[in-house]
């Protein structure tokens, strides 16, 4: 997919009256964030890295996205998110039972680790889990797509989105405070947001 | 999402003062209260019921201190312009869901801040139908509210100065009302598209009133339409209990306890209310007093009650009835979504400038009780990516690709009543959280009339979706928001568990001010209504003070 706009960097704006201090501070501190190593075992980091890469594909010519490291963070907190399914464990139990599962269904299907699989057949192991179709016993009492849809996506994903590139792939205007937005219409923007419109023009050029 | 090292470690509002929200390390001072004195009033919460009430009682005289498990924060300074950072504001301990809809919390409807849930809320300030106060009687359907809705309508008014307001000059639904404190917001383009779609189907829209600045006010300047209302305000724009009615309570005279964790609520022999339990940096203590409020809305209010149980009440408190924890209402928020060509960017601005509460007041077409309203969205990356990953159930590049088209999408999104069910309720878990108490389970399944509500709201939706020109149209069929009931109020002991006045039926000086007390929700945000109940219950308990019936 051609990026939508190629010339635009949230962070460019780091300096700008767009971003505070705090938020200056917490940015720069999670985008270097590399992956511990005391949350989960080696086996399970090497399926996790494999699973990120194929629910959020790294965006093309943009500095890659660390979902993975940001999500080891959150395991290694205490904190949940409120509310959890009565049929998952705590969230760094469940995140740990189910790259154990992963991995066995790799091991039942094709004799060969999760993260040495290619990319389809990575895919055809997660839709299993994802229809609850995937029977492993290394699954126990928890449903697979349970564990799908309520813990697996959306972990991923908030990890992955909460990254710069990822909201310069968008064109999402980013921090915004103390200044925020003057014009508000469809099809108007300000200066200092994205300009879909110009680099798709360029692009064709 | 946070990383625990966002959260202070101390707590702020101790030695005579309290964090002065307006002003960067700034400190503003705060009256003390040992734990040995019996203050007449231990609030537990300071969202939108006991933050509003301490104020209103400290102004009324009474001495006070409001206790609430999360941070004190200072939001010129605290808040980052970030999802996952703000999760901060979050009630993230966990909670067991269950049944045919296990609810998610977290994010949408729960505040763990001192000024609870109204730190994040998306600040739309409705007031509720009349005939919903009397829905059983006039109605049909639910349990009717034992108060007049004429009384309601003064306290809403004024509920919406404390919090000036920004709405229409005339409001296109229900009785006269005053005109709104400050000018309406204008409208940016998802709004727009929201007034467009309702003037095609020939229904009325408004401008939504809105509880952030449209002119300055006091330290706090006018919103810059930064867009990140609901992970909380940096620039105090929002009017929320953190930078309304808490600077007012504290120039009264209230003591506000930040991470202070209500564990238990104490009973004497003679069945009376004599203080709370608490924890706060890191040992437990004991707050005397004469009353006690619970306001820790719909699932810690009946967590902290049933978690208080003794010997003479082995259920738990306020519980004779069997109610508490029982008639758990959240709100439908279903939601459609398309494509345009333009660049919405709704990013930009409150998330829910323009809605419609057609639905609310019309009844005529329906096969269902009850109301919905919608409203405008504007969702941020996180939030966004979750709900096109469950909603579509994409995943990959192809979700990768639908997120970079998110400045052409758009969406209308429904808050619609949920009929109160005994079955949908807060029990005790068999797990403890990390204070040793009993964490909450959440049984929450649809009935016949949600089902039936949406089978018209969703399609409604879409036609007023297509009616401006938005393609690719698809439903999110899965969020709900709010959460109230738990213990309701009414005028029967055996069918209620406060009166009219946030007072217990069964421990007199124990009371319940928050959206607990809901006996049905409506088709409308329900903060207005929590901090106008609130208003009510300090007046109320201002003129039984005089009396000498507290």
């Amino acid at each position: 997919m051609v990026d939508r706009f190629p010339g635009y960097d949230v962070l460019a704006k780091a300096d700008s009256e767009s971003w505070d201090a705090i938020t200056r501070r917490i940015v720069a501190e999670r985008i270097v964030l590399t992956e511990r190593g005391d949350v989960l075992s080696d086996r399970q980091r090497l399926t996790l890295r494999a699973v990120v890469d194929r629910i959020t594909p790294q965006p093309p010519g943009r500095p890659p996205i660390n979902a993975t490291a940001l999500l080891l963070e959150r395991m290694a907190g205490a904190d949940g998110e409120g509310f959890r399914h009565h049929r998952l464990p705590p969230l760094r139990a469940a995140w740990s039972r189910g790259l154990d599962a992963l991995e066995a269904e790799a091991c039942a299907h094709h004799g060969r680790a999760f993260d040495t699989l290619d990319g389809d057949a990575q895919d055809r192991l997660l839709r299993l889990a994802e229809a609850g179709e995937a029977s492993d016993p290394a699954w126990g009492d928890m449903p697979p797509a349970i564990f799908f849809s309520w813990r697996l996506v959306p972990d991923v994903v908030a990890a992955y989105w909460s990254h710069p590139s990822a909201w310069s792939a968008m064109g999402f205007g980013g921090p915004a405070s103390p200044r925020g937005y003057v014009r508000l219409d469809a099809d108007r923007r300000d200066p200092w947001e994205s300009s879909e419109y110009v680099e798709r023009r360029g692009h064709a050029a | 999402m946070s990383s625990g090292a966002v959260m202070p470690l101390e707590p702020r509002a101790k030695d005579g003062r309290a964090p002065d929200v307006f002003v960067p390390g700034g400190w503003t001072p705060m009256g003390e209260h040992r734990d040995t004195e019996a203050v007449d009033f231990a609030i537990v919460g300071t969202g939108a019921g006991g933050g509003t009430l301490a104020c209103r009682l400290a102004e009324a005289g009474f001495s006070v201190v409001a206790f609430d498990a999360g941070a004190y924060w200072r939001p010129l300074e605290d808040f980052a312009s970030d999802e996952r950072h703000q999760s901060k504001l979050y009630w993230n301990d966990d909670r067991i869901v269950e049944g045919a809809n296990p609810l998610k919390l977290g994010a949408n409807n729960s505040g763990k801040s001192v000024g609870g849930s109204t730190v994040h809320y998306a600040m739309v300030a409705l007031r509720f139908r009349p005939e919903w106060f009397k829905s059983r009687s006039l109605l049909g359907y639910g349990a009717d509210w034992p108060i007049d809705w004429r009384e309601m309508w003064s306290y809403y008014a004024e509920v919406e100065q404390a919090l000036a307001i920004a709405g229409p000059v005339t409001y296109p639904w229900g009785p006269k009302r005053p005109r709104y404190p400050r000018r309406a917001h204008p409208l940016n383009a998802p709004a727009a598209l929201l007034a467009r779609g309702a003037e095609a189907l020939g229904i009325g829209w408004s401008e939504t009133p809105i509880a952030t600045l449209s002119s300055p006010r006091g330290k706090a300047r006018p919103c810059v339409y930064r867009g990140m209302c609901t992970i909380g305000c940096s620039t105090n724009a929002k009017q929320s209990v953190l930078n309304t009615w808490l600077p007012r309570a504290l120039a009264a005279g209230a003591e506000i306890r930040d991470l202070a964790m209500v564990g238990r609520v104490e009973t004497d022999a003679r069945g009376m209310a004599t203080g709370v339990h608490y924890q706060r940096g890191g040992e437990w203590r004991f707050q005397r007093a004469r009353n006690v409020v619970v306001a820790g809305y719909a699932i810690e209010t009946p967590r902290l009650l049933l978690n208080s149980a003794s010997p003479l009440f082995p259920d738990g408190l306020a519980n004779s009835s069997g109610l508490v924890g029982r008639n758990l209402m959240v709100q439908l928020n279903q939601a459609v979504w398309g494509q345009m060509e333009q660049e919405v960017r709704s990013y930009k601005a409150p998330p829910s400038l323009a809605l419609t509460e057609h639905w609310n007041y019309e009844d005529r077409g329906k096969d269902y009780h009850g109301g919905w309203c919608y409203m405008s969205q504007g969702p941020l990356p996180i939030g966004w990516a979750q709900t096109v990953a469950g909603g579509r159930r994409m995943w990959g590049q192809s979700l990768v690709d639908e997120m970079n088209r998110a400045n052409h999408s758009v969406g209308l999104k429904m808050v619609g009543e949920v009929m109160p069910s005994p079955d949908n309720r807060v029990t005790l878990a068999n797990e403890v959280d990390a204070y040793g108490l009993p964490i909450p389970r959440i049984s929450f399944s649809y009935g016949d009339n949600e089902h039936a509500m949406l089978a018209h709201a969703l399609p409604f939706m879409e036609q007023a979706l297509e009616a401006v020109g938005a393609h690719e149209l698809w439903r999110e069929e899965e969020d709900t928001c709010h959460l109230n009931g738990t213990a309701r109020m009414g005028d029967d002991p055996a069918t209620s568990v406060v009166n009219a006045d946030c007072r217990s039926w069964d421990i007199p000086n124990l009371w319940i001010c928050d959206g607990s007390v809901f006996p049905t929700v409506g088709g409308a945000n329900p903060s207005l209504t929590i901090q106008a109940i609130a208003c009510r219950t300090a007046d109320r308990i201002a003129a039984m003070g005089k009396r000498g019936e507290l």
